[in-house]
């Protein structure tokens, strides 16, 4: 299971809009790059990232290898009620990495 | 029996046509070039691309190229009938042109989006983004690259 980071708030008012910052623990090799012996390092990337808001997607991300190691990527939506955000990455090599955050609405 | 002539005219001949094919260089930058026209016209299909209503935010002097600070934001009020439906970011210099793809709707709030990007070298960076209409929108950013992702070797 791949380190993930997410930030967002854990409350917010109806209608809000709100920042969700999310970060993947992953090296994201290109494909292109060669080794000493000159050699193709082979391509492993994360090449989708999903979030789902109580079940219903708000936001979706193709990644290529021109995404810098370690994913950072920052995307807004608006707050329009309590319950959970569940944040999905995945990629080459069956690569996948699941977190869930809850946030109140008041 | 060969004379003298003749097997001058033929091996200067081929060593010509040999050293011909083997000095043709690949004309990289055309091929960069058409890879990014080719992916951006494969977003857009035949729609024509207008500037403007999309901000590309990136760094004008890259030190290094391995993450560079990207950010993209879209003029639009994201209601139910006019909203950003997709924003997709390309770079001209890389061995492939695209770099990330977005699909949003009007729950985003806000149309904007921030990442960070590899860039293999000096050149133009573009975003290109479709609106619920069916237009598209695009900024480009040129760019100076002072250390390359990808091409640390220059063997591409």
């Amino acid at each position: 299971m791949a380190r993930v980071i997410v930030n967002l708030p854990a409350s917010a008012k109806r209608g809000e809009i709100i920042e969700i910052r999310t970060l993947a623990g992953h090296s994201m090799e290109t494909g292109f790059r060669r080794t000493q012996l000159g050699e193709l390092v082979p391509r492993d990337i994360i090449n989708r990232f999903v979030c789902t808001y109580n079940g219903a997607e708000v936001f979706r991300a193709d990644l290529h290898p021109a995404i810098a190691a370690n994913p950072l990527i920052v995307f807004t939506t608006v707050a329009t009620e309590s319950g959970t955000l569940e944040f999905r990455w995945t990629g080459d090599n069956g690569f996948s990495a699941t977190h869930t955050a809850s946030i109140s609405v008041v | 029996m060969r004379t003298r002539r003749q097997f001058l005219v033929l091996t200067g001949g081929l060593l010509a046509s040999a050293a011909g094919q083997a000095q043709l260089p690949p004309n990289l930058a055309a091929l960069r070039k058409a890879a990014l026209n080719e992916a951006v016209r494969k977003v857009t299909g035949d729609a024509q691309l207008r500037r403007g209503r999309v901000k590309l935010d990136l760094p004008p002097l890259i030190e290094n190229g391995n993450a560079v600070p990207l950010a993209v934001r879209v003029d639009s009020p994201m209601t139910e009938a006019d909203h950003v439906r997709a924003i997709h970011v390309f770079t001209e210099k890389n061995p492939q042109p695209n770099v990330i793809g977005i699909q949003l709707g009007p729950r985003a709030g806000r149309a904007s989006v921030t990442t960070r990007a590899r860039i293999a070298d000096t050149g133009t960076v573009i975003a290109v983004a479709q609106m619920s209409d069916g237009s598209f929108w695009s900024d480009s950013v040129e760019v100076v690259v002072t250390l390359s992702a990808c091409l640390e070797d220059g063997l591409i």
